[in-house]
């Protein structure tokens, strides 16, 4: 399903899309200010500025499709049709985790809708991914899996070999590189020698495809092509979404000041993609300004229950320490 | 493979097999379709198994040489070994990696270690560690027929043994010790070729009027501690012998297995017989030199009986 498909569908698509990139949006700032308050443990990589990838990438995922992920990992959950409570509770440590409290932040994973985690060893999930596509083309269904990563995983080992190993099967895998340009402070600029990651694609002859990051449209166009690609089994895409994340790295990482100037990220922010999705649905009368309010609050409503969800929600039982190994 | 059609194999030259043979033969039987020929990739191999498995089927890995899963260590610690756990028991992954391991004959530093205890240190990770075709057949199917990742360690040098298995199907369950010969005087615990020198010294030091109790533990993870400490009761004296490293190797930990829970069986030291700690030398007297020897493991018996 196209987003520019036209009428009805066109409309309840795109207010998906919305809705979706708004729930991740609001969920990961309340994650930010509850990480902030010493609410939560470990750390939190938020995916604020990045919600367009994985939004436009996963509306045209079913939900026996398989989603791989990174270190920053929740919009790739709630993309997907995750639960924002029991991701929360994820956060907190708590029993109705989807992990039962055991992953957290980096190993969030959501089997019922087949995202199989998050993954905070670098590049480790391009492999894997590899895998779930060998698995879906023996066992015959016409599955996809998209895998997510970033432009620091493209220069890991695991990128080539899972790459490889899918090109050379012809698996039904879109491999979706956001390009947030930095990897923790390092300007991308420094660690890879090519300016489009997407150029790499040659190297296995498959297609390779630059994307605006910050254009959900564009992504969800190009996204559905490198799926439908994948859907016949004529293999994979290595899809490459500019992005830029508005926070820092993870925890105190500062969102500029220290390798990001502030003028860098306001001119990112200029671009928002729920900004600029919300002006093309109330110019074009998709919705009027109060209904966008309505799906605002409701949405945030929604984040709170889930962060009054996970409040309340018990801390595992020791024991579980010592099951499911 | 004939019972489960989720069972395929994948690995670097497995339809030929020039390197052991041990899949040769399988692509005529099973088609291309199930005997993958990989790219030279470990980490790859085992990542994609990882995914395979996650995504429903039962991957068997081959890693040809045992040295080379260092590549993959992220693969099978990080990944394979720790998903059931992670994800709060949401998933499992049901993988067996199939790799030889120890000394072959000046194959060099980077062909010939037994890296055993590497992962009986990782939770989550099965070790097998078969020392005859019996025990191979009855615990490969164990390790294939379960749901969870097995490490199916092989020795180069067991590939030639002959030995009696039966056409029927049968299994032999994790965590089963096997008492390869019974003595009254002393227990010698060791694993895959070490059973046999073991054996080859306890047929000397019989001759010497000790009798040797050899306990093979089989799989290293779950450890079957009760037939180890059952031994250690009767002998009152336990030798260990090891092909890796003695430093936190398998003998450290059966050792402090026996000093936590039996230490008041015992009526002399435990002595650990492995390889120094060092790499394994290509020359073949030094080779052999590093490698333990019945003449080794009858002298760390005598030291412990007189």
């Amino acid at each position: 399903m196209k987003a520019e498909s036209g009428g009805r569908t066109e409309s309840q698509n795109l207010l998906a899309i919305y809705g979706k990139m708004l729930e991740i949006r609001y969920f990961e700032e309340r994650v930010g200010a509850l990480w902030r308050r010493g609410m939560l443990p470990g750390s939190v990589h938020l995916y604020v500025g990045e919600e367009a990838v994985a939004v436009g990438v996963c509306i045209n995922l079913r939900q026996d499709d398989y989603v791989t992920s990174t270190h920053r990992g929740h919009g790739h959950l709630l993309a997907k049709g995750g639960n924002m409570s029991k991701l929360m509770a994820e956060l907190y440590g708590k029993k109705d985790g989807y992990c039962r409290g055991k992953g957290g932040s980096m190993h969030a994973a959501a089997f019922d809708i087949r995202m199989i985690g998050a993954n905070p060893i670098v590049g480790a999930g391009i492999p894997i991914a590899a895998g779930l596509g060998l698995s879906i083309k023996m066992r015959k269904t016409d599955q996809v899996c998209a895998c997510f990563f970033g432009d620091g995983a493209s220069n890991q080992g695991t990128f080539h070999e899972g790459i490889n190993f899918a090109a050379i099967w012809k698996l039904p895998v879109v491999f979706v590189c956001e390009n947030n340009l930095y990897g923790v402070s390092v300007p991308v600029s420094k660690s890879t020698p090519v300016v489009d990651i997407a150029s790499r694609a040659v190297g296995y002859g498959i297609p390779g495809k630059v994307v605006d990051g910050m254009d959900v449209l564009a992504i969800s166009d190009t996204a559905a092509e490198a799926v439908e690609r994948a859907r016949k089994g004529l293999g994979p895409t290595l899809l490459e979404c500019k992005t830029y994340r508005y926070e820092g790295h993870s925890r105190g990482d500062p969102a500029f000041g220290v390798y990001r100037t502030r003028d860098e990220v306001e001119a990112w922010k200029k671009r928002d993609p729920i900004e600029k999705l919300r002006q093309h649905l109330v110019s074009s009368g998709y919705i009027t300004l109060e209904q966008d309010q309505e799906i605002r609050d409701s949405i945030a409503s929604a984040v709170e229950e889930a962060v009054r969800f996970a409040e309340e929600s018990p801390y595992p039982p020791l024991e579980d320490a010592l099951r499911d190994v | 493979m004939h019972r489960d059609e989720r069972v395929f194999i994948l690995g670097e030259d497995v339809v030929f097999a020039y390197t052991f043979a041990v899949t040769k033969g399988l692509k005529d039987e099973f088609g291309e379709e199930r005997i993958l020929d990989t790219p030279i990739s470990e980490n790859g191999i085992i990542g994609v198994s990882v995914g395979a498995a996650i995504g429903g089927m039962k991957p068997v890995a081959e890693i040809q040489f045992e040295d080379l899963l260092l590549l993959a260590m992220d693969q099978v610690v990080n990944q394979a070994a720790k998903m059931r756990y992670m994800s709060g028991g949401q998933t499992h992954v049901p993988l067996v990696i199939r790799t030889p391991g120890g000394f072959w004959g000046s194959f060099g530093p980077h062909h010939s270690q037994n890296i055993e205890s590497f992962f009986m240190h990782t939770p989550g990770l099965k070790v097998a560690v078969p020392s005859t075709a019996y025990d191979a057949k009855g615990l490969l199917k164990t390790a294939i027929r379960g749901d969870d990742p097995v490490l199916f360690l092989e020795h180069k040098r067991l590939y030639q043994m002959q030995g009696e298995v039966p056409e029927e199907d049968y299994t032999i369950p994790f965590g089963s010790a096997d008492v390869k010969r019974e003595g009254d005087d002393v227990t010698i615990v060791a694993t895959q070729l070490m059973v046999h020198r073991s054996l080859e010294a306890a047929r000397e030091l019989a001759s010497r009027k000790i009798e040797v109790e050899v306990v093979d533990p089989r799989t290293l993870a779950p450890l079957d501690k009760k037939t180890l400490l059952a031994s250690v009761e009767k002998t009152g004296r336990l030798v260990i012998v090891e092909e890796g490293c003695r430093t936190a190797g398998i003998g450290a930990e059966i050792a402090a297995i026996v000093a936590e829970e039996g230490i008041g069986y015992l009526d002399a030291p435990i002595k650990r017989v492995g390889v120094p700690d060092v790499p394994i030398p290509f020359s073949p007297p030094l080779e052999n030199y590093v490698i333990p020897d019945a003449k080794r493991i009858v002298s760390a018996v005598e030291s412990i009986v007189r």
